[in-house]
């Protein structure tokens, strides 16, 4: 599989995550600029965190009209594989590519801490060989708070479309172990064909041993 | 010149920008005529002490600033630079925004963090790490609680954005800096050595651009304001405080670093204090060049803005490139590619004269020189004279406090506990990105300095910031000595060997003799502690008029920013936290009986004046040796300096990340709260396997360090001779939350 990280002007985890599927996953991986057309071959497109144009106005709103975006919707559109983290999870709301979207946290203060989530779709590829165990990963975010209409929700649950949920160390998915307000305690949806992932957390935070934490490798390991 | 542009000013609209009459005859002796409004108002921010240090300089001159990593000294760019081998340096810095935080904390705050990352990009580094030394007032006060959550969310949306971690700092509260907050941000940023971009302008003829925001009405007089007592009127002041931008500087970063790259520069600067006013002459200055400068070209957020407005504008996210002649098309595609503003204002010149034109006329002509640090502004020696608070010091008497015992220390260590200065920050720290970069390797595995790993390289950097105002403030010499000794012992404890030090110091008005008496003092303590320890002083800034509800000053606080060096971070690295039960924990250092200044006396005591802790800097470096050596071997598993608290705070702390506990004996020659609660200098807490209790007694003995067996760690069980106390989940909550609880959530 080859993979593409989408650099914007204010992205700022786009070096973190070529690292970790570079480095600790031995993948290959591309650059993607924001203002190019091209996809370059890859089959798997990343949108990292950051702040892709400041989000001044909505977190991943000016980004969904950026010249890439018009070729990851259409990749992923024909079925090709997109992952959002953080930022790139709230551009793929935004874009309309997956359900839901993502409030300021319940706090009304960013976070960044670890927190612990744990595995809930059976179908999904980044879940469905995970072993069901809470994972450290940690969070970094000013609006993740996730947000649907009880219709969307009860079609995520239906179509097992959660990929993951907040929970505490031991697995269990109670309001304390909820960060930021997520409805459900949801962490990480995907789409209906299971080809387009958002996550809130960083696994690429988490993938090197150097950072004593390879919890997040694990999750990544799922995708190669 | 016009009649308008010529008309001379008098002294009087001199003296309200702040320019005394002494200063006004020389500036007129060296125009050889009368300034008129702009020139005046040039010569007053870049001759504010802000710019010229003209109060500090002649102490600060006396600060060790040589070594043999050094790259670039004090004074010469506009951050230090060292060598960390392997071809890479560091360069690094720390700055205050105390002033604009004490009107607009949100925005002093932020732009305050993106001011110092400036600093460093410029030099062609890029940031890896930042770090905040806060203070704060009594925080029961509805001013304080408004001042620390506006200066954190500062903090933390600007450098969240602009994707920088935020690794370490400190905050501190004491009602003397109720209606002053001191906000000190520091940055630290790795460049190939070679690689750099110089503060410099040379070669007439070559083009000078201007890059990044537009420039705009805000942050005029900003430097004559941070160096003027902040007062009851200084809201009105509000115009003087600047907007940030994190994501322009972002894309600042990016262009600048690019451009760089290119090789097609000849010098950088950014645009901080006293705007296009301070990088132009600073940078002529420099290159014994002039410069022409063209105001009109420059892009401004607002129409019909005076000249002098343009000059002194500290709108934030700016940059000054002067380019070699004939590459320009390079840095303006650079430019384009980052949708970076960049536009030809300038062109250098022979002859070291600043000629600013506006709407076609020379407004302005001042000799590049003589407004600069080292040039033509003035330095001043200053009165001192002992305060007469010392005279309460000296009466101060250990044997007339109450000796805290047995049952006792359960309500002191709660009381300490819950003390803002020592509960955990999560709440501040939680609202920062300590992690992006994936370089932070201090977060799953604590340590009393940060360790940042440099990416694709064995080594890291160690970073601190650290300053206890009250040891200063009883002994600015001692206190300051203390200050640096605490930072080299965090970065020790970490497994670093410190390299450098960066300062900001925060003081009252130099005007006032017992001030500069206390600025002289700390001066003379950071001489001898850095020269004791090997670490040059590569720069900083100096902040004077921080001035106190009652019309008095802050606490002097001399913060102390120290880099240090892993050369194999993987291995070598040294955390906090006690890891094993069963492993036997011992106090390194000299053991006294002293209570002076501590958390105990001041808070749980009430007793207000105490001598400056003691401190011995022989045998703190004896004990910094000895513990690289027990790290080097692998002898020791955490270790921890005792400070703030005392050994009883230091061992909760190393308790706390694992949730394990503690059962110890207090020596029998000292005092128990003194042993206990004391925040004597030189000390280190540290755990030992059993079965490697020799050797590491032998390394101790090698280097002269007094050791103290104290007990063991257990599962969670805490114990004081015998006394048990509870279990460290107990403690941990009172830790974790008291300072959320005194904000209201």
């Amino acid at each position: 599989m080859k993979f593409g990280v989408v650099t914007f002007p204010g992205s700022n985890c786009d070096h973190d995550l070529i690292y970790a599927m570079r480095e600790n996953l031995g993948q290959e991986v591309v650059h993607l600029w924001h203002k190019d057309h091209d996809l370059q071959g890859c089959d798997f497109i990343f949108l990292p965190g950051g702040f892709s144009y400041g989000d001044y106005l909505r977190s991943g709103a000016i980004a969904r009209f950026s010249p890439i975006m018009d070729e990851v919707i259409a990749h992923a559109n024909k079925g090709g594989y997109v992952m959002g983290i953080c930022n790139g999870f709230q551009m793929l709301t935004e874009a309309g590519l997956l359900d839901g979207a993502l409030l300021h946290n319940a706090s009304t203060r960013f976070i960044c801490k670890n927190v612990h989530i744990v595995p809930a779709s059976r179908s999904a590829l980044i879940t469905q060989n995970l072993e069901h165990k809470a994972y450290k990963v940690p969070i970094a975010h000013g609006e993740g708070n996730y947000f649907c209409t009880p219709d969307v929700l009860k079609k995520l649950q239906d179509n097992d479309q959660v990929i993951f949920r907040y929970c505490d160390e031991n697995g269990r998915i109670t309001d304390a172990a909820n960060p930021n307000g997520s409805l459900d305690n949801i962490a990480g949806v995907c789409n209906v064909g299971k080809n387009v992932f958002g996550l809130m957390p960083h696994p690429e935070r988490a993938a090197d041993e150097m950072l004593a934490n390879m919890d997040g490798r694990k999750l990544l390991a799922q995708l190669v | 010149m016009s009649n308008q542009v010529s008309t001379p000013v008098t002294a009087e609209i001199a003296a309200k920008l702040g320019i005394s009459a002494d200063e006004f005859d020389k500036i007129k002796e060296v125009l050889g005529r009368t300034p008129n409004f702009t020139e005046i108002s040039i010569y007053s921010v870049m001759w504010s002490e802000h710019c010229s240090y003209k109060n500090s300089i002649l102490q600060l001159k006396t600060l060790p600033k040589k070594g043999e990593r050094v790259l670039a000294e004090a004074g010469e760019e506009n951050a230090g630079l060292m060598d960390i081998g392997d071809g890479l340096a560091v360069a690094f810095k720390i700055e205050s925004h105390n002033h604009p935080s004490a009107i607009e904390p949100y925005q002093g705050a932020a732009t305050g963090v993106g001011g110092i990352h400036r600093d460093i990009f410029s030099m062609g580094a890029r940031p890896i790490a930042a770090l905040n030394s806060l203070r704060f007032g009594d925080l029961s006060l509805p001013k304080t609680q408004h001042l620390l959550k506006g200066v954190v969310r500062g903090i933390g949306n600007y450098g969240n954005a602009f994707g920088v971690p935020t690794v370490g700092g400190e905050v501190f509260f004491d009602p003397c800096y109720n209606i002053n907050p001191l906000v000190n941000a520091m940055s630290v940023g790795i460049v190939e050595v070679g690689k750099t971009a110089s503060a410099i302008a040379e070669g007439a003829g070559n083009p000078v651009f201007i890059i990044g925001s537009s420039t705009g009405t805000d942050g005029i007089h900003g430097a004559t304001f941070a160096s003027e007592d902040i007062g009851e009127d200084s809201e009105s002041k509000l115009p003087s405080v600047q907007v940030g931008d994190p994501f322009e500087e972002k894309l600042l970063l990016e262009a600048t670093l690019e451009c760089i790259e290119t090789g097609a520069l000849v010098g950088v600067q950014d645009m901080g204090a006293a705007g296009i006013t301070c990088s132009t002459s600073e940078m002529a200055a420099k290159g014994n060049a002039g410069m022409d400068v063209d105001l009109d070209k420059i892009p401004t957020r607002q129409e019909n803005m005076e000249a002098w407005e343009i000059l002194l504008s500290e709108s934030q996210e700016r940059m000054l490139f002067v380019v070699k002649k004939g590459r320009e098309q390079e840095i303006i595609d650079i430019c384009k590619k980052w949708d970076v503003h960049c536009e030809q204002i300038a062109t250098v010149t022979d002859g070291g004269m600043l000629r600013y034109f506006h709407k076609g006329e020379l407004i302005a002509e001042i000799p590049a020189e003589s407004l600069v640090l080292g040039g033509g502004a003035p330095v001043y020696v200053r009165e001192q004279k002992e305060p007469a608070y010392l005279k309460e010091i000296q009466k101060f008497k250990l044997s007339k406090v109450p000796e805290a015992t047995g049952e006792e220390h359960l309500e002191v260590i709660d009381f300490l506990l819950a003390l803002p200065s020592i509960a955990s920050k999560r709440w501040v720290t939680e609202q920062y990105d300590s992690m992006v970069g994936t370089s932070n390797m201090s977060t799953n595995d604590p340590s009393d300095a940060a360790v940042v790993r440099i990416i694709g390289r064995e080594q890291a950097v160690v970073v601190t910031a650290d300053c206890n105002p009250r040891y200063v403030h009883a002994d600015p010499e001692q206190g300051c000595a203390l200050a640096v000794a605490e930072a080299a012992r965090n970065i020790v404890c970490s497994g670093g060997t410190p390299i450098g030090v960066t300062n900001c110091l925060n003081f009252g008005n130099p005007y006032k003799p017992e001030v500069y008496w206390q600025f002289a003092g700390a001066i003379r303590g950071m001489k001898k502690a850095c020269e004791k320890f090997g670490t040059p002083v590569t720069g900083g800034n100096v902040s004077f008029y921080n001035q106190s509800e009652s019309g008095g000053s802050v606490f002097p606080t001399p913060t102390i920013g120290m880099v240090g060096l892993i050369e194999d971070a993987f291995n070598k690295k040294m955390s906090m936290n006690f890891r094993k039960k069963g492993h036997v924990i011992y106090q390194m250092g000299r053991m006294v009986e002293d209570l002076g200044c501590s958390d105990y006396l001041y808070h749980y005591r009430g007793i207000k004046h105490s001598p400056a802790p003691y401190l011995n800097l022989e045998d703190e470096h004896k004990l910094q040796k000895a513990l690289l050596k027990l790290i080097d071997q692998e002898l020791i598993y955490s270790a921890h300096d005792v400070s703030d608290g005392g050994a009883a705070i230091t061992l909760l702390e190393s308790a706390f990340p694992n949730n394990m506990g503690f059962v110890i004996e207090t020596p029998v020659e000292i005092r128990e709260d003194a042993f206990l609660y004391g925040e004597a200098g030189g000390r280190a807490i540290v755990t030992v396997d059993p079965r490697y209790e020799e050797e590491f007694l032998e390394v101790a003995s090698e280097f002269g360090v007094e050791v103290l067996v104290l007990g063991t760690v257990t599962s969670g069980r805490v114990e004081i001779d015998g006394e048990y106390l509870g279990d460290i989940e107990d403690f941990k909550d009172i830790y974790m939350g008291s300072l959320g609880k005194r904000l209201g959530e």
